[in-house]
């Protein structure tokens, strides 16, 4: 393991929305490292915080959201708490994100060049054709043909994956030093699927950015991410090596997601699902928030288990399957 | 483009025709403007001879035939009052609606957007629940009656504006303006406030409406995300978003203001096409009618074509839409 | 297991919600009580009133232009006032708040009825009847209110029943619109689909399931117009159009103020008009509230 110090350390966070129905706790709890370089698999369904992780990273919660407690430390500064400009400076320069739906989150009325060029010129002081020609270059890293004649056109005339390649590019223009995907490949075909995360594997590769890839997918994550967290209910479940979690989960959720993938059954058998749904957040007792759906609930699991670390694997049960 | 322009000039075309007939029909039946006209205690002789002179004995179809051939030419026949082409007296006029109106909507967008943007970026504030409130209180005050309210506050009460009539004159590209000296400003700032209100709490609400809508798009996050600051993400990316509709609604409520400034006109004695309307409506002075109306919805027309061009400039989606097609 | 039963929470029927929703602001429920006073007042102005102002033998020329709290001769009080003919204001204007409401109103019934049947019946039946009455409705948004309804009035001559007729041609084309529109969205869906293949008559369709639909946005626009609808009537009266004087609406009472107002008698003016923007303001603020909860777009 390097000794270098870990380039993100969140502890403890917790992110909060004041609803008219209460106080919904969407992050909580969350704490993990992620080293320079390294991918992160953050895997969870709706509502399970994931997001929002991702968001409170960034300093992007707005009211009625807040971040309610914890720390995020980015190389070394303290993030939550940071003031608005020092944050400001940040995004989109050293932390990038890259959001799920690229047609609503590029502006339609402005062209590409607009888009790219403005987000140059936020962080550097450098001409505007200096800025146009980064982007062109950034453009062309990511596979678009012709961009220099391109990038005078706006969002509507890319098709969807074309639109979040440049999306990609627009998080690349500063080589940040971490990336935040969310749900990048979700609103795209499979087959575009695929190609974007071979380019987002490469590039991750070539220019040693750390990732953290959040998604409901978990075959999405497999063969990009070094490690992978499970979330549930706003928390941590499980997080290891991804090969190692997804060979033998320890954790009855992460047991059951792995489970219900179509492909790990025969043909012809019943597909698994995990029964019971998804708790609502504002309805969770103090307990642990999966054992109404698990098997191997007891007595035991009415207390809020921690995230116990063994041998390089961190598992929030009491019954956790055994590792192989 | 150019397919586009032809086909709506000639729906203008269709559009002035069917007025012009309902208009032209409706008023032949209101009553006999010779009444009005001729001393009452003149003699037949003396009405027959008047009614020949203005065309009235012809029947109603010949009558209007007569006036498609003029209006062919320019001419909508001549005024009863004024014993003047119709047109002209109305030409006359025009300037002093036109410049009432357009100051009445600069101060309403000037004012508007500002106070808009405001009120939908911090929606929870004191300012912005007063604003909302104003507004909807601009909303629901019958213009003629503000008017009124303006007069008796500012002119009768504290004497600060003068109550009624035209300011001096000075001459702005061949035009007899009012607006562009100081006195003549005095003049006008009362009926062009009273115009502009309902204006006014249109556009603050519109555009409060917007910044709602459109704050809690996507893109506007991916803006913050990518560092951009405040002031541009606001300033750039949310308002070229809001323009696009706000243009369209501004361009379409310039045509309303000038008709409405009818009842301004009429409070503050201001000599434009609205008073002289109303008063040609009372005086049963037909041709002036019906020139008025083919103006104004020739104006009216003309300026939704120029909203429509202006749309498509600014919305780059529609603008590239109608390239293709 | 044992399992933790989570609490059953209380249902919430539509109309429970929708009341909830609308009285989350306070500026709505206001505007509800004033609309509720004005038209309690509308309907028993005859009870109300301390006089009759159009009973001619009552009036006396002596109690002309009197100001507010003044006595009269028989010891009754004018409290608001008396206008040019010696009328009680406050009377006149109970009277005057009659006839705004029962114009705006009827006006505005009529309008939604025609406007909705017509817009819901373009958008189920298509094709060419669709496209002229859309036209249709095109070019009548596209001139000005008040034009039209000069035009109508100055060939119809003076009478409530006139400016109805008026008013009416004026507001259908908003409901037109919006009736299909609405009915457009719901007619696109499959269960309509689902009801044509099962041979459901066309008017069962309409009736049941394209109509109620367009309801929601109907009512928005309902409530904006009758404000509006009562704005117009006023204000064609003051010009001297519309109401006879006979039926004096607010209108028409602001109009006779008028001359009044530079010699600072502004009270025949004055109070007649603060009526109207009460009830005017009162619509208003009702139907914003409604228009607000009634969004699907505005997450709630």
């Amino acid at each position: 393991m390097m000794s270098r110090s870990p380039l993100l350390q969140v502890a403890g966070l917790r992110t909060e929305f004041a609803t008219r129905e209460g106080v919904l706790p969407a992050v909580a709890d969350v704490s993990f490292d992620l080293a320079r370089g390294e991918v992160l698999g953050l895997v969870g369904e709706s509502g399970s915080g994931k997001s929002v992780m991702g968001f409170s990273i960034l300093g992007l919660i707005d009211p009625p959201g807040r971040i309610a407690a914890g720390s995020i430390v980015f190389d070394g500064v303290e993030l939550v708490g940071a003031a608005p400009e020092s944050l400001r400076r940040l995004r989109g320069k050293r932390i990038a994100m890259i959001f799920q739906d690229p047609m609503m989150t590029l502006n339609p009325v402005l062209s590409i060049e607009t888009q790219m060029v403005e987000t140059v010129l936020a962080h550097d002081d450098t001409p505007r054709a200096a800025a146009r020609q980064r982007a062109i270059e950034a453009l062309g890293q990511v596979g678009i043909a012709a961009a220099a004649e391109r990038i005078h056109q706006y969002p509507h005339q890319f098709s969807g994956g074309m639109r979040q390649r440049v999306a990609i590019a627009i998080a690349l223009l500063h080589k940040p030093d971490l990336i935040i995907a969310d749900e990048p490949t979700t609103a795209l075909d499979v087959t575009v699927q695929g190609q974007i995360l071979y380019e987002m594997q490469k590039l991750v590769r070539e220019s040693g950015t750390a990732l953290v890839w959040i998604t409901h997918d978990l075959a999405v994550v497999a063969g990009l991410a070094d490690r992978i967290a499970v979330m549930y209910a706003g928390r941590i479940v499980e997080m290891g090596d991804a090969a190692a979690v997804l060979d033998a989960p320890c954790h009855p959720y992460s047991r059951g997601l792995l489970d219900s993938v179509p492909a790990a059954t025969r043909p012809g058998a019943r597909l698994r699902q995990i029964r019971g749904s998804t708790p609502s957040l504002l309805s969770l007792g103090p307990g642990c928030a999966f054992r109404e759906r698990c098997d191997r609930a007891t007595k035991a699991c009415a207390a809020m288990p921690p995230l116990t670390e063994h041998d390089g694997r961190a598992v929030r049960c009491v019954h956790p399957l055994e590792l192989a | 483009m150019t397919v586009f322009i032809l086909r709506r000039l000639a729906q203008t075309l269709l559009v002035l025709l069917i007025t012009s007939v309902l208009v032209f029909g409706g008023l032949f039946m209101i009553g006999d403007p010779v009444e009005i006209l001729v001393n009452p205690s003149a003699d037949q002789i003396e009405k027959e001879r008047a009614t020949k002179a203005l065309g009235l004995d012809k029947p109603l179809h010949e009558q209007y035939f007569g006036f498609l051939r003029g209006a062919v030419t320019g001419n909508l026949g001549n005024s009863f009052v004024y014993a003047r082409p119709a047109l002209e007296v109305i030409f006359e006029r025009m300037p002093a609606t036109l410049e009432l109106a357009f100051l009445a909507m600069v101060i309403a967008v000037v004012l508007g957007i500002p106070l808009g943007l405001y009120a939908g970026l911090r929606p929870h504030s004191v300012v912005s629940k007063t604003i909302m409130a104003g507004s909807i209180l601009g909303f629901s005050l019958p213009t003629f009656w503000v008017g009124l309210i303006l007069i008796l506050v500012f002119a009768v009460t504290l004497g600060w504006l003068p109550s009624t009539g035209r300011g001096p004159t000075t001459d702005v590209l061949g035009l007899q303006l009012s607006i562009f000296n100081w006195e003549g400003l005095r003049y006008a700032l009362l009926p062009a406030i009273n115009l502009a209100l309902f204006k006014l709490s249109l556009i603050i609400r519109l555009t409060r409406a917007q910044v709602r809508e459109q704050s809690l798009l996507d893109y506007i996050r991916f803006a913050r995300a990518k560092g951009l600051t405040n002031s541009r993400v606001i300033g750039v990316h949310l308002l070229k978003n809001i323009l696009i509709p706000l243009v369209t609604v501004v361009g379409l409520e310039l045509g309303s203001v000038i008709a409405f400034a009818v009842v301004t006109e009429t409070i503050f004695a201001w000599p434009g096409m609205g008073k002289l309307v109303i008063d040609s409506i009372f005086q049963l002075d037909r041709p002036v009618v019906v020139a008025y109306l083919m103006v104004v919805v020739f104006m009216f027309i003309m300026i939704n074509l120029v909203v429509d061009l202006l749309y498509s400039v600014l919305d780059p989606r529609v603008r590239l839409a109608e390239a293709k097609g | 297991m044992s399992a933790v039963v989570a609490p059953v929470a209380v249902v919430e029927t539509p109309w429970l919600r929708f009341r909830r929703q609308f009285a989350e602001s306070r500026l709505a429920l206001l505007g509800l009580a004033l609309l509720a006073v004005v038209v309690a007042i509308a309907l028993l102005a005859p009870w109300l009133a301390p006089q009759n102002p159009y009973d001619l033998a009552k009036l006396d020329l002596l109690d002309a232009r009197l100001p507010p709290g003044a006595r009269a001769a028989d010891g009754m009080t004018y409290w608001l006032g008396t206008d040019g003919q010696g009328r009680d204001m406050l009377s006149a204007i109970l009277y005057g708040l009659r006839v705004s409401l029962y114009v705006g109103v009827a006006s505005g019934v009529i309008a939604l009825t025609l406007g909705a049947v017509v817009g819901v019946l373009a958008a189920y039946l298509g094709g060419r009847f669709e496209q002229i009455v859309m036209r249709v409705v095109d070019i009548q948004l596209g001139f000005p209110a008040i034009l039209v309804a000069l035009i109508l009035l100055a060939v119809l001559g003076k009478g409530v029943d006139k400016i109805i007729i008026a008013l009416v041609t004026v507001q259908w084309a908003y409901y037109a619109r919006t009736a299909r529109s609405a009915a457009l969205v719901e007619r696109s869906k499959e269960y309509i689909e689902a009801a044509r293949a099962l041979g459901l008559s066309a008017w069962r369709i309409v009736l049941r399931h394209l109509l109620p639909n367009a309801l929601p946005p109907l009512i928005v626009v309902g409530t904006v117009q009758v404000a509006h609808a009562i704005a117009l009537e006023a204000t064609l009266s003051f010009l001297g159009l519309g109401l006879p004087p006979t039926e004096p609406s607010l209108g028409l009472l602001i109009a006779n103020g008028y001359e009044y107002l530079m010699s600072g008698k502004y009270w025949i003016s004055v109070y007649p008009g603060i009526a109207l923007l009460v009830t005017i303001l009162s619509i208003n603020l009702v139907g914003d509230q409604l228009r607000d909860v009634l969004n699907p777009r505005l997450s709630r």
